[in-house]
């Protein structure tokens, strides 16, 4: 606790503020969506336009574009949910719970875009809607680790106890996710051979891989904004019996 | 009372109540055995077909089983209160945790391992398979009441956790049907099993170190 300077420790503590945290997240929402925006726009044309057609599968590549980056925002949101989650068991602050909380459907979301877009390429290049490949069968994994914990926390009615429960399960999910993942790949390679997996990156070309980061960089704001506005919501409706959310409510009336 | 002889207290008292209620201990036996009789008749009885898919219908049927028996585990503590009494107790809660687990691996996962010859009997499975089937039986069935203990504890306080426990649970144990299902499938082939085998045995441990932690916690915002 001595080693971190006192201005880090001061911002963190009103971090934790849920009235600060509602009115520096108002304040940063609109900066958040014009980078947002301004990222999508030059992703989405360096990728779409400037980008030159693969040679071997033509234009059907471009869908790596959402497809890749929501895959690693898949795994990059649980990632910050257990986090979140073990921050707000070991120190219980309200703010990481709801954060925590607020993450899962949307990195649910991603997780489903990148097995709809796994897909969508799967079609014209394997010929196939789906194919038993190591990652898309892990993506369907943990697919599956999203809903469990977005299902636990809709059962338990006490909230503060529902993201308790959210955070432990996060936390074996974390531990777990290595694991699964490795023993899908092992059991890809002895089940089939290495016909259709054969797309390790062929070393990727510059004028490809910048649209890419900066998709993956849009799409890291996009997961910031959405979860930040659930986040938002989460802790109105949670603290609507205390004093600051009743009133701002009335100076909102009363404006 | 000491930290060792409040665990094989717990473990005994959970054996002598599995004892006097058999039926409990009966029933992921049964399910196990029907499960496995209904394959052959839903997809028909060809002798190399059921062969090839022999280990990973055990292994299925394996895991929906000890998902079934896992309400068992701490349902009746539960209720009648004892579970706050072991929450409330100056020992770890991990570790007398672990003795329920234990308790109810012996009762619940065990028995598997005595039907399961007699499975790969039905399902025309070679004998070379037959000691790897269990050797894999007896190093995962642990592990899926390990993890599993882990789900109903989260799961305890509410009143239909039913499916939602097979949503939490079932993806994680994914890594023990695949590495267990594969031994024996090799097995049958002739193969060595080495790998799988150390990689189970590496899970078992992992998992017996690790779980009673997580149980442990979600034990205590359940009951609160």
């Amino acid at each position: 606790m001595f080693l971190i300077p006192d201005p880090i420790v001061r911002f963190f503590h009103r971090m934790a503020s849920p009235p600060h945290f509602y009115a520096l997240t108002e304040r940063l929402m609109p900066w958040l969506v014009v980078i947002f925006l301004l990222l999508l726009a030059a992703g989405l044309y360096g990728g779409l336009y400037l980008a030159p057609p693969d040679y071997q599968q033509g234009d059907s590549y471009r869908i790596i574009y959402i497809h890749v980056p929501s895959a690693w925002m898949s795994l990059f949101i649980y990632v910050v949910m257990a986090v979140a989650g073990g921050i707000g068991l070991v120190w219980r602050i309200k703010l990481a719970e709801i954060v925590a909380v607020s993450s899962a459907p949307v990195g649910a979301g991603f997780t489903f875009i990148a097995l709809v877009t796994g897909s969508l390429w799967g079609k014209p290049m394997w010929g196939t809607w789906w194919v038993w490949d190591a990652r898309l069968t892990s993506e369907l994994i943990l697919l599956f680790l999203y809903l469990g914990v977005i299902g636990l926390y809709g059962a338990i009615d006490d909230k503060r106890t529902a993201s308790k429960a959210v955070a432990i399960l996060a936390l074996v999910g974390v531990v777990n996710i290595p694991i699964i993942h490795y023993s899908v790949e092992w059991w890809n390679t002895l089940h089939q051979g290495p016909t259709v997996t054969k797309m390790d990156k062929p070393s990727i070309h510059v004028s490809m891989l910048i649209p890419l980061l900066l998709m993956a960089l849009a799409f890291k704001f996009y997961y910031l904004i959405a979860m930040l506005q659930r986040a938002r919501i989460e802790l109105l409706s949670r603290e609507r019996n205390a004093y600051w959310v009743k009133s701002m409510i009335s100076l909102g009336a009363e404006r | 009372m000491s930290l060792s002889r409040a665990f094989y207290a717990i473990i005994r008292r959970d054996l002598v109540l599995a004892l006097r209620r058999r039926s409990e201990m009966a029933n992921p036996l049964l399910f196990f055995v029907l499960v496995i009789t209904l394959f052959p008749l839903g997809i028909g009885a060809q002798p190399n077909l059921l062969e090839a898919i022999a280990p990973g219908i055990i292994w299925v049927s394996a895991l929906l089983a000890a998902m079934l028996s896992l309400d068992s585990l701490f349902r009746s503590d539960f209720d009648d209160g004892s579970l706050e009494q072991i929450l409330l107790s100056p020992h770890p809660t991990s570790v007398l945790v672990l003795g329920k687990i234990i308790a109810h691996w012996l009762v619940t996962g065990l028995p598997l391992l005595l039907v399961a010859p007699l499975l790969a009997v039905f399902l025309g499975m070679p004998d070379s398979a037959l000691s790897v089937l269990l050797l894999t039986l007896l190093l995962g069935t642990p592990v899926l009441s390990l993890i599993g203990a882990i789900g109903v504890a989260l799961t305890i306080g509410l009143r239909r956790g039913g499916m939602l426990l097979s949503l939490l649970v079932l993806p994680l144990y994914v890594p023990v049907l695949i590495f267990a299902g594969n031994a024996v499938e090799m097995a049958g082939s002739g193969l060595p099993v080495d790998a799988q085998i150390s990689i189970l045995i590496s899970i078992l441990l992992l998992a017996l170190v690790l779980a009673p932690l997580p149980v442990a916690a979600a034990l205590k915002m359940s009951i609160n």
